[in-house]
């Protein structure tokens, strides 16, 4: 394409190019822009992309922007908000990130995950005894038994690889310093993967180019890693067996994500009302008569798979499911009360349960956090409401989160009388400056927020985590808050591949990918909340505050 | 593969057959207007809402246009085109993860492509766009999907509704005020094939048992009954000693056998009352392959919580 062209024009008139191009009046902010340094260069890992962009004329990123719409809707790649499919806007620009950095967040989120299911595996399958890491004084037991996820239906219950987080989303900021930490963990649902896959095709589409001279690694083995765990996970004796998707529906809005996972593993994708329980076992109903179900990649809450334990009005569930899996003839994935690991509150004793499990450092550290259920910290946190980011600890969806240096005098005293009244529920956090990352917008790029979820498969014998991740970034100026349902788009993102890694072209991976090119959507969890949604509070429209708040969801 | 799957393959076929079919009389009408200055418009058009739909009441006065806003644009019908193509796509949205991928694509692209031609007028445009993509659906499953069952359901459906159509189609041309049979064979697609297959010398006669009871023209009665009885014995083969376990089979057989080995002059001279059978065929066929295939539980509804 003209493309060639452009760029030998470009390079003729370069100062020209500098002040009208798609850079002119990029100005980073205090957060740390992950392209630009302070001096105004390009960093490493996004050389070849600032150049690129540097000599683009805006009218063809902007074509290239359309396509990648189009191509979205053509595809069906869409989250179902307030009834309507939409597509997931894909901004243009891709986000780097460099080999050495991304070392330290495969290993620390793999490490994290690691801690997460000992610290389950401590609580659920020691029935009759308190956990170890209470006994030893590292964690309170109110907290755990007071976390409104912790389900004594599962008490007891080993599953049958000792895997209960198959899939974990741990979503990750970039601080001021441009160091990555953790903002929270995601061990029930988590979704976006699907946009992992979805992006990347799309962009490979797109910006063929970029393809050629980095070295990307590839994403498309996801599918076959959750595959693999999910098989590893089945019941004893079940040497083949048979897994399913199950999905709240098509209304759900990360339906896509389960349409396309199911399809990318070849696997069917069911309600519950495919499924029954007979005999214990649980079977789908086929057309060929009922058969037998081993394995269930659930993307439905907790709250919703069995009318008999749970949630007596769900109609998603499987009714008899949970006696099922207590009598180990079918594994689901991810187990059942994992949230209480979520927990904000259990958040922010995950470093100490790393050292006190696994007997090493953290390797990605949290954002500092105040634990309003602790006396001394619920007094600073009143004492400086004002410039503290409050959650609620089992929140999801970003709901009830107040931005202190946002809120009105109303909100704080509000918000300080429910801090009095109920300090389990809540924890807090000083406000953090996301990394920024140019954006298309208007024409022009500019910085806007980003955050990172990368994913974790666990098959048992080891962690994976997918070289990549779901990229969300806040669309409208200074927003802090990283969310679907308000203007937010998500980034390809790209991992480089180290000078001496072999960037894997599996042949077999690849044949996978074809046969499902396209990808799609997102977040799933439970029934249809916001889609990716991370804060959908309408507190937080525009906020400028960055706050150590985007995902969620799940 | 699972029932529920299962029920949304076979109405993705019946709708996007339904919309091609319904493309073509709507065409036909089209054409026949501006062609033939001896049409009254009034009637012609009455008689396709009326004679071939089936709709009760039918003002005297329709028009060319009424008919384009009822049978053409609206999606709340699900026998208009765009009602059509908007079941065919959600059925497709259920089963995204059996249909290949290309299918889905071409049935969610058609969709959105289709608001795109505006809603002015049923021109040729639309017409002609409707039925290429139908051919183009039919065309990609066949070659995207493995011959399984999933996509014997969709082939199922799509026999099913054929017959319908076209039976519903040929009992107006046996009726004394009914349209001309070169009308009624182009409604259906057929004026070429039938004119290479008589060398040019069509009679009444011909043209009914052409559109009836040919066994090789794909879009005939007694065809599209075959093609989906064979589709059912794909589905179940069975060596039942004395009758049919699939009462889906045993129906459409039991029709199709009716027809074919009749007097071809018995069939033709009571031609719209056998037509009603065959469309009560397919009727109580689809329903007992509904309760063989698609019982599922109970449609549930969403609590008020997850919404």
């Amino acid at each position: 394409m003209s493309q060639a062209q452009r760029q030998s024009q470009g390079s003729a008139g370069q100062s020209q190019s500098q002040s009208q191009g798609l850079f002119s009046g990029y100005a980073a902010g205090e957060a740390w822009d992950e392209m630009m340094s302070e001096e105004g260069q390009p960093r490493a890992p996004f050389k070849p992309i600032h150049h690129t962009l540097r000599e683009m004329d805006p009218e063809s990123l902007k074509e290239r922007a359309d396509a990648l719409a189009s191509m979205f809707l053509d595809q069906g790649v869409t989250f179902d908000h307030a009834g309507e499919e939409r597509p997931f806007p894909l901004d243009a620009v891709p986000r780097v990130i460099d080999a050495d950095a991304w070392a330290d967040v495969e290993r620390g989120v793999a490490q994290r995950v690691d801690a997460l299911e000992h610290f389950l595996d401590d609580i659920y399958s020691r029935q009759g005894s308190m956990p170890r890491a209470v006994d030893d004084g590292i964690i309170p037991w109110r907290l755990i038994a007071t976390s409104s996820h912790f389900h004594r239906a599962v008490a007891g219950l080993r599953p049958a690889n000792g895997v209960r987080a198959h899939v974990s989303g741990i979503d990750l900021i970039r601080d001021e310093n441009g160091d990555f930490r953790v903002l929270e963990d995601n061990v029930r649902v988590p979704s976006g993967v699907s946009y992992v896959i979805a992006n990347r095709r799309a962009m490979a589409n797109v910006f063929p180019e970029a393809f050629a001279t980095m070295r990307i690694r590839p994403v498309h083995e996801y599918p076959r890693m959750l595959l693999r765990a999910l098989r590893a996970a089945a019941p004893e004796g079940r040497t083949d067996p048979t897994v399913v998707v199950l999905t709240p529906g098509v209304y759900n809005s990360a339906y896509f994500e389960h349409t396309l996972l199911a399809r990318m593993m070849g696997v069917e994708l069911v309600e519950g009302r495919d499924l029954v329980v007979r005999n214990g076992e649980v079977k789908m109903r086929t057309t060929h008569g009922e058969e037998r179900v081993d394995v269930i990649y659930r993307r439905i809450d907790d709250d919703f798979l069995d009318p008999v334990h749970f949630r007596r009005d769900s109609m998603l569930g499987v009714t008899g499911l949970i006696s099922a899996l207590r009598a180990g003839r079918v594994t689901l994935a991810n187990a059942i009360g994992n949230g209480v690991a979520d927990d904000k509150l259990v958040y922010s004793y995950l470093p100490d349960l790393i050292r006190y499990y696994l007997e090493e450092d953290p390797i990605l550290p949290n954002v500092d956090t105040y634990r309003c259920n602790e006396p001394e910290h619920l007094q600073t946190v009143l004492d400086r409401l004002d410039e503290m980011v409050v959650k609620p600890v089992d929140g999801s969806g970003g709901k009830g989160l107040v931005i202190g240096p946002k809120a009105t005098g109303q909100e704080l005293d509000e918000l300080r009388a429910n801090l009095e009244r109920d300090p389990r529920g809540w924890i807090a956090q000083p406000v953090v400056q996301l990394s920024t990352v140019p954006t298309l917008i208007d024409g022009k790029l500019r910085p806007r927020h980003v955050d990172l979820r990368p994913f974790a498969v666990n098959d048992g014998d080891k962690v994976e985590v997918v070289p990549g991740g779901l990229t969300r970034v806040a669309l409208p100026e200074g927003q802090l808050v990283v969310n679907s349902s308000q203007g937010g788009g998500s980034k390809d993102t790209w991992v480089l591949a180290g000078r001496n890694v072999r960037v894997p072209s599996n042949e077999a991976a690849e044949m996978i990918l074809l046969s499902s090119q396209r990808p799609h959507s997102s977040d799933d969890d439970a029934p249809p909340t916001e889609p990716l949604d991370s804060e959908p509070s309408p507190t937080q429209t525009s906020p400028p505050q960055a706050v150590p708040t985007t995902g969620e969801e799940s | 593969m699972l029932s529920r799957i299962a029920d949304s393959l076979f109405w993705i076929g019946r709708y996007i057959e339904r919309a091609d079919g319904t493309a073509r009389m709507v065409d036909t009408l089209r054409l026949s207007l501006i062609e033939d200055p001896a049409q009254n418009e009034n009637y012609t058009s009455s008689m396709l809402l009326g004679g071939i739909m089936g709709y009760d009441e039918i003002n005297p006065e329709v028009g060319y246009e009424e008919v384009a806003r009822q049978l053409v644009f609206d999606a709340a019908n699900p026998s208009a085109i765009s009602g059509s193509w908007l079941a065919a796509r959600e059925n497709a949205r259920r089963a995204r993860e059996t249909l290949s991928t290309e299918l889905w694509e071409v049935i969610n692209t058609s969709w959105h492509r289709w608001n795109g031609l505006g809603t002015k007028a049923a021109t040729q445009q639309h017409l002609g766009w409707v039925r290429e993509r139908s051919a183009l659906v039919a065309g990609i499953a066949d070659v995207t999907m493995s011959h399984d069952d999933a996509w014997n359901f969709i082939c199922l459906g799509r026999s099913l509704e054929r017959a319908d159509m076209t039976a519903r189609i040929v009992a107006t041309g046996a009726l004394d005020w009914g349209p001309s049979w070169g009308v009624v064979l182009s409604s259906c697609g057929a004026q070429q094939a039938m004119l290479r297959t008589m060398r040019g010398v069509i009679t009444d006669r011909s043209a009914a048992a052409f559109l009836s009871l040919d066994r090789r023209f794909p879009r005939s009665v007694l065809a599209s009954l075959e093609d989906a009885e064979r589709r059912l014995m794909t589905l179940a083969p069975d060596n039942d000693r004395v009758g049919f376990s699939d009462e889906g089979r045993r129906i459409l057989g039991e029709m199709r056998s009716r027809l074919e080995y009749n007097d071809p002059d018995h069939v033709l001279a009571d031609l719209p009352n056998q037509m009603r059978q065959v469309q009560d065929a397919v009727t109580a066929a689809s329903e007992a392959i509904g309760d063989r295939y698609f019982k599922s539980a109970p449609v549930q509804e969403w609590t008020g919580e997850i919404l």
